[in-house]
């Protein structure tokens, strides 16, 4: 069994988003770098997936060399070695591109069960997961909430907006993985160890046309200051007031 | 004119507003609309879909559902109707199959938009980065637009037109199956699609005292409940209906945050709504930052007058 967690790094939570001097990309002078969060899910379900049917996991990123610290952190959780698509503009590469290179690498690798992250935490476009799979002609089921694995298939359930939906499907299959799938295991300190043992390889990736084109990023346009209306129930004639013939919104 | 093709959601042959929506934005943008609608019932939806601006609905037949299988018929109608924009909402269907319609055509995908507009003979679009930290305008160089629109966004175009109908089969190459389905509560509104949406936090303190967020909801009549992070991994609600950064994006025309105190992750899921009414009993609490109308004090008084209020409000009009 081949498995692959594909990660991406993100600009920590915290992160005061500013925007660079083309006045169309990130600023990133001083950011600093995480595992997206939905990523940290692909790699713990691929880990267990590992635990239930064997194989070896391997961790896939596009990124720079310096990647190798995610990566760190994730074989640190169990996973056995790690892929850097090295490309020193990867923070601009669009999703068509993303999904393209690592589909090419997965069908080299042989691949039969990939698990990505639902959305990046940064761009949020819940695309790439979808995208390679239709890309390496996989099965693929979004938004996993649950997931029962045998011998080259798979039941998974999926969070839909009208309640939870199942899927049927076979090996090779791509998992986008959502909140409460799993808790994300903690790497302790042998796991860390073991981490610094364990293979990174850094593969050149050519480079792929984007077609979306930045034109300009700007800060979200500030609310217009609001008001207190009043205080505790006696307020709420004077709330009902402002919903009905100022906002007019009922 | 360059044609849009619109993915169509219904719920029981009642097209969802967020796809009249989308018909709506395809028109804005200058395109001619053929709209795709699947499923059982989809032949009920073509009157609609014409009154609101589809020159053409294509129903596509077939039993089974397969997300892999709606894509490539969908990439096929495209190529065919030569097609410069594919649309879908920014629904959990959206956001499934649109990026596999875009991979299907070699094509970009550009999720949750705020703005589609012609720009020469491709596209323009804004979308949020970053949670919405930041606002990005992209333009696309895709042979084919390939976007998902943020739902309560756009306006919908009431044309009172009618529609060609096009029936064709859906192909049964399917690599993953819808087996079951296990449907949220009747009548219950998706938050991220609902026009109201009465929110709790974990100023609400219990799980059982969200039955005050769930009669105000109700007495709109038309609002979904929301809640806080804090209140999802308590366990108090499921986490479709969190709202924010990991949990859903919505834009209502009226938003009520019940006790949360305004995290910037939560903020980021919320602060397109229209109208913003804070109640929260500490007065210096985030929330009020972005709120339009506030309310400072116990959400335990402030909710049941309020639920009446509301109450008496609509037995009024
Ligand atoms: C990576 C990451 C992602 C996150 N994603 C999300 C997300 O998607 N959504 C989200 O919501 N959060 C998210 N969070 C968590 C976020 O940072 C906050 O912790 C969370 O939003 C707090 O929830 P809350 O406002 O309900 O609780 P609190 O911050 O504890 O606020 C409770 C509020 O209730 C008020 N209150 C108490 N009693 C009463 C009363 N009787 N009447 C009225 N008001 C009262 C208090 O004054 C306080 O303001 C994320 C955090 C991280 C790190």
């Amino acid at each position: 069994m081949k498995i692959v967690a594909c990660i991406k790094r993100v600009p920590l939570t915290e992160t005061q988003a500013k925007v660079a001097a083309d006045g169309k990309s990130l600023d990133s002078a001083g950011v600093e770098y995480m595992t997206s969060f939905y990523d940290e899910l692909a790699v713990e379900q691929a880990v267990k997936s590992k635990e239930q049917l064997g194989g070896e996991v391997t961790i896939l990123t596009i990124g720079p060399g310096s990647a190798s610290k995610e990566l760190r952190e994730s074989l640190a959780k169990g996973a056995d070695k790690g892929e850097i698509l090295v490309d020193d503009n990867w923070s601009m590469r669009d999703n068509r591109a993303t999904a393209k290179a690592l589909a090419n690498r997965l069908r080299e690798m042989g691949a039969d069960l990939v698990f990505c992250g639902r959305v990046a935490t940064d761009r949020d476009n819940a695309s790439v997961g979808p995208m390679l799979a239709t890309y390496l002609g996989a099965a693929c089921v979004t938004d996993v909430v649950e997931l029962e694995l045998s011998e080259g298939k798979g039941i998974a359930k999926r969070e839909a907006d009208s309640g939870v939906e199942s899927y049927e499907f076979s090996f090779p299959a791509v998992i986008t993985c959502q909140k409460d799938l799993n808790e994300p295991r903690y790497a302790g300190l042998k796991g860390i160890m073991a981490a610094k043992k364990k293979p990174i390889e850094e593969l050149p990736l050519e480079a792929e046309d984007n077609q979306i084109e930045p034109l300009s990023l700007d800060l979200p346009p500030a609310r217009a200051e609001g008001r207190i209306i009043g205080e505790g129930a006696d307020a709420v004639p004077a709330l009902m007031d402002a919903l009905l013939n100022e906002a007019k919104v009922l | 004119m360059s044609i849009a093709i619109v993915l169509i959601e219904h719920e029981a042959g009642t097209v969802r507003s967020a796809s009249l929506e989308a018909l709506g934005a395809a028109q804005a943008a200058g395109c001619e609309v053929v709209a795709v609608a699947t499923g059982s019932d989809a032949a009920n939806t073509t009157a609609a879909l014409g009154e609101h601006g589809a020159a053409k609905v294509v129903v596509l037949g077939g039993d089974k559902y397969s997300p892999d299988g709606l894509a490539g018929d969908l990439a096929k109608i495209v190529r065919e109707q030569g097609a410069k924009a594919f649309l879908a909402t920014a629904s959990s269907t959206g956001r499934d199959i649109a990026p596999r319609v875009a991979a299907e055509l070699d094509c970009a995908l550009f999720s949750d938009c705020t703005a589609f507009e012609a720009d020469g003979d491709s596209f323009k679009l804004v979308r949020p980065w970053l949670a919405g930290k930041l606002i990005a305008s992209l333009k696309s160089n895709a042979p084919v637009t390939c976007a998902t629109l943020r739902r309560n966004t756009f306006a919908p175009k009431a044309t009172g037109g009618s529609a060609e109908v096009m029936q064709v089969d859906s192909s049964t190459d399917f690599r993953a199956v819808l087996s079951k389905i296990e449907a949220k509560a009747e009548g219950m509104l998706d938050v991220a699609e609902a026009p109201i949406v009465v929110s709790g936090g974990r100023g609400m303190k219990e799980a059982e005292h969200f039955s005050l967020i769930e009669n105000l909801a109700r007495a709109f009549g038309n609002a979904a409940v929301g809640a806080s992070r804090a209140v999802v991994d308590a366990g108090w609600r499921p986490h479709a209906e969190q709202v924010g950064q990991t949990g859903k994006t919505v834009a209502p025309q009226l938003y009520i945050a019940v006790g949360i105190s305004g995290a910037i992750q939560h903020l980021a899921g919320m602060k397109t709504s229209k109208v913003i009414v804070a109640i929260n009993k500490d007065a210096d609490a985030p929330i009020f930052k972005i709120a339009d109308f506030g309310i400072v004090g116990d959400a335990f008084e402030i909710l049941p007058r309020l639920t009446e209020a509301v109450l008496e409000a609509r037995a009024k009009v």
